[in-house]
């Protein structure tokens, strides 16, 4: 069953005729995602790399029935692309750009709002995948596999290594999500939480979490009082000095809050086994998996 | 990217928010000038010199003085422009003072703080007000965070009328210098959206003996994702105030900062690469750096952050670990060798590649004749980088 994306989703690409887009929309499909076309203003009519290309969103779910969109469009364009699949009808949003104005995401939010059956994941994330049956966003295929972890993530590589050491363990994943490192974005940790808790292929969740904000501590919060699966997690970033912005837009430790020391006491007060370093994310899981 | 004291400024005086007359200077004959005229204009004789750099704590530091006369000014410029000021957020490196703000000094009957910030639990900006201004408002949130007040702006209706007089009147401001609050606190706000700030702080914002209300120090930061599109911007930034290194690896779009350590480290992804220097320091190691090459590095961006990681005198070891995406390992392989071909190798190299074209990016390697030592994982490449670099020391 897992989370969000799968066989029955339809996915078109915005921005699919840049390099980025046109890339990742031949590797989705090769992954076996249904890629049912694409958008770039101006190119609509034309069919790029087999893909029928149209000039909207709207165009595109009237005339393909696409349930999910990938917006690969620069940064610039991007928390517009977002709005103009909102208005679609779009349910799944996932945006891969990195580097969109931090303003114009919190506008973005504040228009999507209120609006029942949409989820939006990112920006600035790797996607999201369903080992087998769909994969959306830039992460390689080959390394995941169908099973019974559920994953979540605020880092790209680091949910790659979780799904690669899993895979190796023989568990796979259920579903690996990547929420991105951007301080303004969509679904957050206690909302892929909920997601998992209530999907029956989930056994067990993986989280990782980093520096900076207090999405892991609200985690916490919402494992100790509302779930009965097990999880583990990983916080990256223990020995990043304070004040400085490591990468991520959100990843930065500022008035002395937001330490991994924070996060991991938190974490563990709820129950929840952590990972001592990056090389055991699978194996801190393993025994919590029935 | 962070500007000074006396650019924020300048930036509010456009959006027509009250603030002492001022005037930066570059040199002692220019705050002496600026001092003249300070004192001239205002028929005051004593004025502010003030450092002019980008870290906070500077009063304390020994960079704000408060003079009286232009001799005097003068003689407390020569002492100020060219020290190595320590603060609290400088380091115990310093800061060397190259630019000083002349201000004419005001008689305060109250020190507030104001601020503003992108909030990401509402995700939207937040306007915070105390009435402990002056103070290290970081302690007072830890300590006594109802005395921090706040209202949350709307992005579609901004900050409203109301929200900025909650602000004024919780201050404690009464008459005309709750009016004058609550107005500055509307422009701040505007200052905020119009330019792309992710953090506005005046503290203390004072209010007068005759009821006026001033900025006194102002600190901005603007979003670098949003500096396209102001462009007017650039010309503000001040490079000496940016670590060279950090600077050149901008310039090819990596993510570096330096630290303190001997493990030079490259990496993909921000959150791999914290977790990089995480397992180095598990192994008893000390990362020399954080640095993300992204997701689409090249062979001129691998060799590029080769040549910043070895140009630091204190590295004694490098670790290479790389998940590949879209990032392909040959890719890294073949920056690698270019890099060292290039830069020479005067230290252990450990190597992890897992990911896309990973056993082409391993034979690359191999068959470079290079002495590359390989990795299997994350913790094995710790382990063996952190033993190299040890057994190099000694």
């Amino acid at each position: 069953m897992a989370v969000l994306v799968g066989k029955q989703t339809k996915l078109i690409v915005q921005g699919l005729t840049g390099s980025a887009g046109t890339f990742h929309a031949k590797q989705m499909r090769e992954y076996g995602t249904n890629v049912v076309g694409g958008v770039t203003p101006g190119k609509g009519g034309s069919v790029h790399e087999g893909f029928p290309v149209f000039d909207t969103v709207g165009e595109a779910v009237k005339r393909t029935g696409a349930n999910a969109t990938v917006i690969y469009v620069p940064p610039p364009g991007a928390a517009d692309a977002i709005l103009e699949a909102a208005d679609a009808g779009i349910a799944v949003i996932v945006c891969i750009t990195e580097g969109i104005p931090t303003l114009d995401m919190v506008r973005a939010k504040r228009a999507l709002q209120g609006r029942a059956g949409l989820t939006l994941i990112g920006p600035n994330c790797p996607g999201i995948i369903t080992p087998g049956e769909c994969k959306i966003g830039i992460m390689p295929g080959y390394i995941h596999s169908p099973g019974k972890v559920g994953v979540v993530s605020r880092s790209g590589t680091l949910t790659y290594e979780a799904a690669h050491q899993l895979t190796a363990l023989g568990l796979g994943q259920s579903t690996a999500i990547g929420i991105g490192g951007d301080p303004v974005k969509g679904l957050d940790f206690v909302d892929c939480l909920q997601l998992f808790e209530r999907d029956p292929q989930t056994k067990a969740v993986l989280m990782i979490g980093e520096i900076g904000g207090t999405s892991e501590e609200e985690a916490a919060r919402f494992v100790k009082t509302n779930m009965k699966k097990p999880v583990a997690a990983f916080i990256a970033g223990q020995t990043a000095p304070p004040g400085k912005r490591m990468g991520h837009a959100g990843a930065i430790i500022s008035g002395g809050k937001g330490t991994a020391a924070e996060k991991i006491a938190a974490l563990r007060d709820a129950g929840i086994a952590i990972a001592p370093n990056p090389a055991e994310l699978g194996k801190t899981v393993a025994p919590l998996v029935s | 990217m962070k500007i000074h004291e006396y650019q924020a400024k300048e930036i509010l005086a456009r959006y027509g928010l009250p603030l002492p007359k001022g005037q930066p200077a570059f040199s002692v004959d220019e705050a002496e000038a600026a001092a003249k005229a300070l004192i001239a204009e205002t028929d005051n004789e004593f004025v502010v010199v003030k450092a002019q750099i980008h870290a906070g704590g500077r009063g304390k530091g020994g960079g704000v003085k408060v003079v009286k006369g232009a001799a005097t000014a003068r003689a407390t410029a020569q002492k100020i422009l060219g020290m190595n000021l320590v603060t609290h957020q400088t380091g115990p490196g310093g800061r060397i003072v190259k630019r000083l703000l002349i201000e004419q000094a005001v008689d305060i009957a109250r020190e507030l703080y104001l601020g503003a910030v992108v909030d990401r639990d509402s995700g939207r900006v937040v306007v915070m007000a105390s009435a402990e201004g002056g103070m290290d408002i970081e302690e007072v949130a830890a300590k006594s965070p109802e005395k921090i007040l706040k209202q949350v702006a709307d992005p579609v209706l901004g900050l409203a009328p109301y929200q900025a007089r909650n602000l004024a009147y919780g201050l404690g401001l009464h008459g005309p210098a709750a009016k004058n609050g609550a107005e500055f606190i509307e422009k701040l706000y505007r200052a905020f959206t119009d330019l792309d700030a992710s953090l506005v702080e005046i503290n203390p914002l004072v209010v007068l003996t005759n009821g006026r209300v001033l900025a006194l120090d102002c600190k901005m930061t603007f979003d670098d994702n949003a500096l396209y599109r102001h462009k007017e911007l650039e010309s503000l930034r001040d490079l000496d105030e940016e670590d060279p290194a950090e600077t050149e690896a901008k310039r090819y779009d990596l993510s570096f900062i330096k630290l303190d350590g001997s493990i030079g480290c490259m990496v993909n992804g921000a959150g791999l690469a914290m977790a990089t220097m995480d397992i180095i320091k598990s192994f008893g190691g000390q990362p020399a750096n954080f640095l993300d090459v992204g997701g689409s590095a090249t062979t001129e961006k691998v060799t590029a952050a080769f040549k910043i990681i070895t140009a630091d005198p204190h590295v004694r070891g490098i670790f290479v670990n790389i998940f590949g995406g879209i990032m392909k390992c040959d890719t890294i392989a073949e920056g690698v060798i270019a890099a060292v071909k290039q830069v020479g190798l005067k230290v252990p190299l450990v190597v992890r590649l897992e990911g896309t074209n990973v056993d082409l990016g391993k034979k690359i390697l191999a068959q470079s004749g290079l002495a590359v030592t390989s990795a299997n994982d994350m913790a094995d490449g710790a382990q063996k980088v952190v033993a190299l670099a040890a057994a190099g020391s000694k």
